[in-house]
């Protein structure tokens, strides 16, 4: 293609670069860096290492963890299954389709679900329990969180399965291999990049939901999205909120570098 | 193949129903007369005749669909020409930069993104309403359509467009007539995404929003912030039928032209 003619089309693209990407970027850190009545200050980054703050932040990290845990736990068995389904094309797709369901109404749902008069706990009582309050637990929270983000790890490890070669495990077997050890060893090691990339799709969002916290988990649980929020909208202390986000960035930046995919790839 | 264990197969009836109930959950209570989601009065259709007759909600319904649409349909004409000068880049680092650009709003918490929004559009003062959200839609979909475009260039063999020049094409009878036909598949299928993620997002459109404006998602925080209210079990019907409809109509769409390309490369 004649490079002179191609240029033109990228100058809107361009232009979206410069005042999408990178200057909402440049304006967090700038502001990172004000005070309340807009003077240069280092105060919000010595306040983020407070214990008030680093408290907030490991308990984000923990949930953060706690979800993307679980939602590996669960995920991968469900992959894994449905590669050996018939249509397994269209199992995948009913999988996805719950996922396009607004959030809010899952979230929503889960209101009635676990609350005091809702299913489960008229389930409790069945059992001769008294209901609970399920609803503004951690538990809740977890469960919620778990449950929006099954589909995003389903399709990135169901992708790599399905790529992978299954001679490779007919060969395991014919070597001696236990399923255990096949699976330890060949299949886990040939989907770890779908592995990575689902990790990568629920851990970053799990440490800044806001909305579920909100919604499910009462005040009980604070992301540091949950945090963003609070400082950017109800106290209108867009600084400190910027610095919490500058920090959101790094921690992304530093997850992303962890679960960084092998450019090689399983196959060769 | 293998047939599943009764194990294997009780585990995956198991996620799909768990996926499911909630909501199936949520459409169940949607016909109840009762005024909770806890025990079944009768069968009523009267909140979703609340839904129809709640002029503000349908408003508010347009003005989602509105949104929906302008920002796919902007995002789709920018992505699509950011992809295709993406790839007439020739110096390798210049390209992985601007790819590298691109990826940045796709993982970025939505936060973030609609946290350094809201300071971007005070700073340049836009009005914080229905110019804010759907600017903001349209930046967060440009870089889904990019990644969608891009395969399509890239397995598109250049000496397709060298024929083209060779026998008197013009610039843009080459784009009009030769790249943007080839690449249409990916064009569509990024405007889908574009329209599915502009309907289902919140985050972002929460933060930038002002207090007149207000989209399906944020309406239904609101009110379900405010406690149980089966009208949004109603609205949680709709958007569930026209959903599965949409799927429906998309993968008929997609075979119809997996097939007719397979026929076209007989």
């Amino acid at each position: 293609m004649n490079s002179k003619t191609a240029k033109a089309p990228l100058i809107p693209y361009l232009f979206w670069i410069i005042l999408f990407v990178i200057a909402p970027i440049a304006l967090i850190l700038y502001y990172s860096l004000l005070d309340l009545n807009g003077h240069f200050t280092l105060a919000n980054y010595a306040k983020f290492f407070t214990p008030v703050y680093l408290k907030m932040t490991l308990s984000s990290f923990w949930y953060a963890f706690l979800i993307t845990l679980f939602t590996l736990i669960f995920a991968y068995p469900t992959a894994y299954l449905l590669t050996k389904t018939k249509h397994k094309r269209l199992w995948l797709m009913l999988i996805i389709i719950p996922s396009w369901i607004n959030l809010l109404l899952k979230t929503y749902a889960f209101i009635g679900i676990f609350g005091l008069y809702g299913p489960i706990n008229a389930l409790i009582e069945v059992f001769g329990f008294n209901p609970k309050q399920i609803l503004f637990t951690d538990f809740s929270f977890v469960f919620v969180a778990v449950y929006i983000f099954i589909p995003f790890m389903i399709i990135p490890i169901f992708n790599s399965l399905d790529k992978m070669n299954p001679s490779l495990i007919f060969a395991a077997r014919d070597l001696g291999a236990s399923a255990w050890t096949t699976f330890r060893r060949v299949v886990f090691p040939l989907t770890i990049d779908g592995v990575k990339a689902g990790i990568q799709v629920t851990f970053i969002p799990a440490l800044s939901l806001f909305m579920i916290t909100r919604l499910i988990a009462g005040n009980q649980v604070i992301t540091l999205g949950t945090a963003i929020e609070q400082q950017f909208l109800v106290s209108q202390n867009w600084g400190m909120g910027s610095t919490i986000a500058v920090f959101l960035i790094v921690f992304m930046l530093l997850t992303m570098l962890v679960t960084k995919q092998n450019s090689k790839g399983g196959r060769a | 193949m293998k047939k599943l264990s009764a194990a294997s197969k009780a585990y995956l009836v198991l996620v799909f129903a768990v996926l499911y109930a909630p909501i199936l959950y949520l459409i169940f209570y949607s016909f109840n007369s009762g005024g909770n989601m806890n025990n079944f009065e009768s069968f009523t259709l009267e909140h979703y005749q609340a839904v129809f007759d709640d002029s503000r909600l349908i408003v508010i319904l347009i003005n989602t669909v509105i949104v929906a649409l302008l920002s796919g349909l902007i995002a789709t004409v920018i992505g699509t020409l950011g992809a295709i000068g993406i790839v007439s880049i020739k110096d390798k680092k210049m390209r992985n930069t601007l790819l590298s650009l691109n990826n940045v709003l796709i993982v970025s918490p939505d936060v973030v993104i609609g946290a350094s929004f809201l300071i971007l559009f005070t700073m340049i003062g836009v009005k914080l309403g229905f110019a804010s959200v759907l600017v903001s839609h349209v930046a967060f979909s440009v870089p889904i359509v990019v990644l969608m475009v891009l395969p399509k260039l890239l397995e598109m063999n250049t000496s397709l467009i060298d024929a083209a020049r060779d026998l008197g094409a013009t610039k843009r009878d080459v784009l009009t007539r030769v790249i943007l036909p080839y690449i249409s598949p990916g064009i569509f299928a990024g405007f889908f995404m574009a329209l599915t993620y502009s309907l289902d997002d919140f985050a972002v459109t929460f933060f930038v929003t002002g207090n007149g404006f207000s989209t399906l998602s944020v309406e239904i925080y609101s009110m379900a912030r405010a406690g149980i209210s089966l009208t949004v079990n109603a609205i949680s019907g709709l958007v569930f039928a026209i959903t599965v409809l949409v799927v429906i109509g998309y993968y008929f769409i997609n075979q119809r032209t997996k097939s007719a390309m397979a026929e076209g490369q007989r």
